[in-house]
């Protein structure tokens, strides 16, 4: 089942193609500084886990804002990707809209909401409910890429913590915690251990979305350009949280809440009050996903393939051609 | 048969500063210093030797800045020595799993292969913390060097055995709980941070931690010199007691004659970087031979 971008994103369609920036390099970076970050991804990739510090550049977005993912979209995109951005799963916030224009206006690709048929993915906070296939690529926006900052303020001692793999302060961290808390608080941002090595920073992304990164079939891409690092972890790559045997690592529990929208269970599910009621309800946080489902209840027959497609150009008709 | 030293160093050798071909020879306590009158540097050790055999006290003694602390920054991988040579022998010592421990598991993992017949201290610095994990405690003289104080003191021993691996909660605690009762930290306190207490129970915190990863050499660095005596005496009593049961090899630094005489068999008098005079503790202490052990000796209280 294919999702196409919908009809509402009308600037996407006038950007495309023939109406690019003018006088811009495509993927506005210059070549040299895309190849650095390409060898820094390869590095990255190399050494799953490892940040490896780039020479960041400016770009017309503050730092802080995504410009760590979007040089990694933007050093990696070509003709005939198809690129998704979301942030907190959404394809149709604020900072999701305003990255997506730009990078239609400096390379003039196609772009999607359906994960399945994205090549590059931006996100932000997320990683999509739908698994993610080999050939794909997901790139995160990190704000802070060193898991360790919590225990060690210095650099140069993370550094050496990391090279001699001594997360002992880490460890003791989470046992304070346990102690404490009587169990481990971390919500977001919960470190894990990369390839059995590296402990990492999975970027802001809920405990839900952990287990996504083990041993997936997809390339995830770390990239934060504030702070100058690149990390990696590649496909079939095991990614452990940080867990004691007698205090599991668990994800976020919504026992009895269903997704108001789509009616799903099973996702990771945004509270909001209702308007009007004021009542507590859920959603999705992955959008798309929830659209998806939504148009699965729509069909009549859900074996017939045709159906399927006539569903999809009811709904949202197509925008890139 | 004579049993072999389970620690040996060879010709342990720093200096501070920029170094010069003469700082050896124109420094010692023949020259009454130890800076180095053409290049300025400071020279901590020169040429120190120790074999520490299996279950034996061995004690280093010496007035500030003869250059004892600086053996046991080294000996514990804190610094790098300009020469030297470090060796560990397993071979007699007791697998370190005994049988009381064995229901909640070895504390380290077996590093065996990585040390035999090598120079530790040409190790890299990521094979140098697995064997300080493994094999070694220390006690500093100020328990902020050794303690963290705004973990708990039992984050403070648990920190040793995360690094051994072990993964459990609930026996990283009873470890880290019957460690304290040992060192007469109420278990109670376990979850209090080390700045809460006394001095003297900040030394017996760093002490349950040093002995954690169950050692094979624990490395004292004047442990009660910031005590007052009764306390002093406490620690004292303690640490003999560990001797005892546990059968540790341990080097003791203190520039106190009475800590040293209590506890070790063994003794090397220090002076300007440079031992002096070494040999059985009582004979060192009873007839000294070296002006300075003459005067050390006559000039405690």
């Amino acid at each position: 089942m294919r999702l196409k971008e919908k009809r509402t994103d009308e600037p996407f369609r006038q950007l495309n193609g023939s109406s690019l920036l003018k006088g811009y390099q495509f993927a506005f970076i210059d070549e040299g500084a895309k190849q650095e970050i390409r060898r820094k991804i390869l590095k990255a990739v190399s050494i799953p886990g490892y940040q490896v510090p780039f020479g960041s550049r400016e770009l017309p977005i503050a730092r802080g804002w995504g410009t760590g993912g979007i040089q990694i979209t933007l050093s990696l995109i070509g003709h005939e990707d198809i690129l998704k951005v979301i942030d907190q799963g959404c394809d149709e916030s604020v900072n999701a809209i305003n990255i997506k224009r730009f990078i239609i206006a400096v390379t003039g690709v196609p772009t999607t909401q359906d994960t399945i048929e994205a090549t590059i993915i931006q996100t932000r906070h997320r990683i999509p409910e739908e698994p993610m296939k080999e050939g794909q690529i997901l790139v995160l926006q990190v704000p802070l890429p060193e898991a360790l900052r919590v225990v060690e303020p210095s650099e140069m001692e993370t550094r050496r913590m990391h090279a001699e793999a001594d997360y002992s302060k880490m460890w003791v961290y989470l046992y304070e915690d346990i102690v404490r808390f009587g169990e481990i608080s971390i919500g977001a941002r919960y470190p894990v251990v990369v390839n059995d090595r590296h402990i990492m920073d999975p970027s802001p992304i809920p405990r839900w979305d952990i287990p996504k990164l083990d041993r997936a079939e997809a390339l995830f891409l770390f990239c934060a350009g504030r702070e100058k690092r690149i990390y990696a972890v590649p496909p079939h790559t095991s990614v452990k949280p940080l867990e004691f045997e007698d205090f599991k690592f668990r994800v976020e529990d919504f026992k009895g809440a269903v997704c108001s929208r789509c009616g799903r269970v099973n996702t990771f599910l945004d509270e909001i009050l209702h308007e009007e009621t004021g009542e507590k309800v859920y959603l999705c946080s992955d959008s798309s996903y929830c659209e998806k489902g939504l148009l699965e209840q729509r069909r009549p027959n859900p074996q017939d393939p045709e159906q399927d497609r006539r569903d999809i150009h009811a709904t949202f008709p197509h925008s890139n051609g | 048969m004579r049993p072999s030293p389970i620690l040996t160093v060879k010709g342990l050798t720093k200096t501070f500063g920029r170094g010069c071909p003469q700082c050896l020879t124109v420094t010692g306590p023949e020259r009454e210093t130890n800076v180095c009158c053409n290049c300025g540097s400071i020279v901590a050790c020169a040429g120190v030797s120790v074999e520490v055999y299996p279950g034996e006290i061995v004690g280093i003694v010496g007035e500030s800045g003869s250059g004892k602390s600086t053996i046991v920054r080294i000996l514990h991988f804190d610094m790098e020595p300009d020469a030297g040579e470090m060796y560990f022998n397993l071979r007699g010592t007791t697998p370190k799993a005994n049988e009381k421990e064995k229901d909640i598991g070895p504390a380290t993992t077996n590093q065996m292969p990585l040390m035999e017949g090598k120079n530790l201290f040409g190790l890299s610095s990521y094979q140098k913390r697995q064997i300080r994990n493994g094999y070694m405690g220390i006690v500093y003289q100020h328990p902020h060097l050794g303690l963290r104080m705004d973990v708990s003191s039992g984050g403070n021993v648990a920190e040793k055995l995360v690094m051994a691996n072990w993964r459990s909660i609930a026996q990283i605690r009873q470890r880290a709980s019957s460690l304290l009762k040992k060192m007469e930290v109420p278990s109670e306190r376990m979850d209090e941070p080390p700045k809460n207490f006394s001095g003297g129970m900040q030394q017996r915190v760093q002490i349950a931690k040093a002995l954690s990863n169950q050692p094979l050499i624990l490395l004292l660095d004047e442990v009660t010199s910031g005590l007052d005596v009764s306390v002093q005496a406490r620690v004292l009593d303690l640490i003999r007691n560990l001797q005892q049961e546990l059968h540790l090899a341990m080097l003791v630094i203190s520039h106190d004659l009475g800590v040293i005489r209590l506890l070790s068999q063994r003794t090397m008098v220090m002076k300007f970087g440079r031992v002096v005079e070494a040999g059985l503790t009582d004979q060192v202490l009873e007839d000294p031979q070296h002006p300075y052990t003459q005067m050390l000796v006559s000039s405690q209280l």
